[in-house]
């Protein structure tokens, strides 16, 4: 793991919904082209987290940073454009398209020509866009190795094949830092695998800084970088997998051997 | 049975029907888009027409300049109903929004009557001749036109929700505006852009019935027409608005050839789609090619 600068960084990140506390001042930074996870119980803030990076939430406090910018008051979709692509918890595919359609929307900020051009589809250039678009795409998809479903409709196919093309989806963003939520969810032995070598390689050839939620434990300690563990919506640790495993917080988290050791937080509401 | 006749009418009703297709088209769209039910629509034809009418007779501007300034206007028109009066409801109400939608609708009727008056008024001439003979049958040239125009009009969507950036842009959209917006879609644009499309398209109806029955607020009952084709063909599906457009186009002058040979109920020629509108929801309450929408409990 190179050191590098920061790109993004969260300064004391506060989300409360009425009276529930999502997240309370949560501070971290994910470097340039590291593997940057974040574990923790059910209901510990990790997809509030990712929704006030991408943006679907906006944080009550604190500060959201993207190479050095304040991102905290933009909207989601700017946040897209500037480099921030992400996968959903739940499937979130368009079901009704192909998985090439699918894709396509990923280009949506990087194809220029707008209505007019593509009215006049051939002469303004848009055909040749296009062409050029359709290439990277297909890399990505060789890459996925999805070639064989690319024109099948996105809600027919399996789960694990859903996964990958929403994946696939959020590459297709060309995104600086690629927010996963869950990738591996409901996934058996060897799809996991496969995922994480995607993960692997898109960090390592594609060169994307990836931020990852994961349950599965040997697939996080594996990949990641670094890790940050959330808890009752505060930051309990953070530091390389080995590190962080041996915590005495983080084991307290999750064994729950000590009762009392949260009684001091608000009981927070699961937040999606 | 008088062959000559039914063919005549049903000629007419596909001519027309795929007027009601257009509109239709444009509903479905804004429907799609924003999930808003536009009960304005009818207003947007007659907004149009009365636009274009206004350009050929005070500005004395020859057909194709009027007709691209109104499309012009139309958009900008679409896009500020959009940002001014729907955006500030977006997460109120369905009802509410409803509410906005047929208040608008009541405003534009009063609007169009208090500059313009309430008789009926032509346009000046536009075609050399009045009618053509097709295949031994009488055609109005503007019906003619209007066909070649709908068709293209049809065409054109296909193209667009296919190829096109935005179409994607919308398609997605329409399917999950959270997820598009993490891809890079700006929600808000697309909202607009629906609008400003559906106007457009309308005004392009509106003109058209203009020239041939004169501008008066008879056109906006063209929107409570397209209830029917929306319904038949299902409220979300563009393909189904079309065939629903058509059908009841058919429909309706099949029925005034009923009355006129057999029954002479008279009047028929307005309620049959509505009839007809009614069964279907008995049958097929999701339309022809509506998505069922499947609720657990």
């Amino acid at each position: 793991m190179q050191e590098a600068r920061p790109l993004l960084e969260a300064i004391g990140v506060s989300l409360r919904f009425g009276g529930v506390r999502a997240l309370t001042d949560v501070s971290f930074q994910v470097r340039q082209g590291e593997i940057f996870s974040i574990i923790g119980p059910n209901g510990a803030g990790k997809t509030s987290m990712v929704n006030c990076i991408s943006g679907r939430y906006r944080p009550t406090e604190g500060q959201i940073r993207f190479e050095g910018q304040d991102i905290t008051r933009l909207r989601p979709n700017r946040r897209a454009a500037i480099g921030i692509g992400r996968t959903f918890q739940n499937l979130a595919l368009f079901g009704h398209m192909t998985v090439l359609d699918n894709i396509m929307v990923g280009r949506h900020h990087l194809l220029r020509k707008g209505f007019l051009p593509g009215m006049i589809y051939w002469l303004g250039g848009a055909q040749r866009e296009e062409i050029a678009h359709r290439r990277e795409v297909e890399e990505i998809i060789d890459f996925l190795e999805i070639q064989h479903v690319r024109k099948a409709v996105a809600g027919q196919l399996s789960y694990g094949l859903r996964k990958r093309v929403e994946l696939a989806r959020a590459v297709a963003l060309k995104p600086k830092l690629i927010l996963l939520d869950e990738p591996m969810a409901g996934m058996n032995l060897e799809e996991k695998e496969d995922m994480a070598r995607y993960i692997l390689d898109l960090n390592e050839e594609w060169g994307m800084t990836v931020l990852m939620i994961e349950h599965d434990m040997g697939v996080v300690m594996d990949i990641s970088h670094r890790v940050m563990v959330l808890d009752f919506g505060r930051k309990i640790a953070e530091g390389a997998p080995e590190a962080v495993l041996a915590d005495e917080h983080v084991k307290r988290a999750y064994l729950g051997e000590a009762t009392e050791a949260s009684q001091d937080t608000a009981e927070p509401e699961t937040v999606a | 049975m008088d062959w000559p006749l039914l063919l005549q009418l049903t000629l007419n009703g596909l001519i027309v029907g795929a007027l009601y297709g257009v509109v239709a088209m444009s509903f479905v769209l804004i429907y799609k888009a924003s999930q808003v039910v536009n009960f304005a629509q009818g207003e947007f034809l007659l907004v149009g027409a009365w636009v274009c009418w206004w350009l050929l007779t005070d500005w004395q501007l020859p057909f194709w300049a009027g007709f691209l300034f109104t499309l012009a206007f139309m958009t900008l028109f679409g896009i500020i109903i959009q940002v001014v009066v729907l955006r500030p409801l977006i997460g109120e109400p369905v009802i509410s929004v409803i509410m906005a939608t047929i208040g608008l609708g009541i405003f534009f009727q009063a609007l169009m009557k208090w500059i313009f008056g309430v008789f009926a008024k032509p346009f000046p001439p536009i075609f050399a001749a009045d009618q053509v003979s097709v295949l031994g049958l009488q055609v109005q040239t503007v019906y003619l036109l209007s066909l070649g125009i709908s068709v293209l009009i049809m065409l054109g969507f296909a193209w667009f929700f296919t190829f096109s950036k935005h179409g994607l842009a919308m398609r997605a959209t329409a399917f999950d505006q959270q997820v598009a917006q993490s891809l890079g879609v700006s929600v808000p644009k697309v909202f607009a852009m629906s609008w400003a499309i559906s106007a457009v398209v309308s005004a392009v109806a509106g003109v058209v019935v203009g020239v041939v029955n004169g501008v008066s607020s008879a056109l906006s009952f063209y929107g409570i027409k397209v209830f029917p084709a929306v319904i038949l063909g299902g409220l979300d599906s563009i393909l189904g608005a079309v065939l629903g457009g058509l059908i009841v186009g058919v429909l309706e002058n099949w029925a005034q050839y009923l009355d006129a040979e057999w029954l002479n109920w008279g009047n028929m020629y307005t309620i049959a789609p509505f009839y007809a509108l009614i069964l279907i929801l008995l049958i097929k309450p999701y339309g022809l090619f509506g998505t069922k929408n499947i609720e657990r409990v």
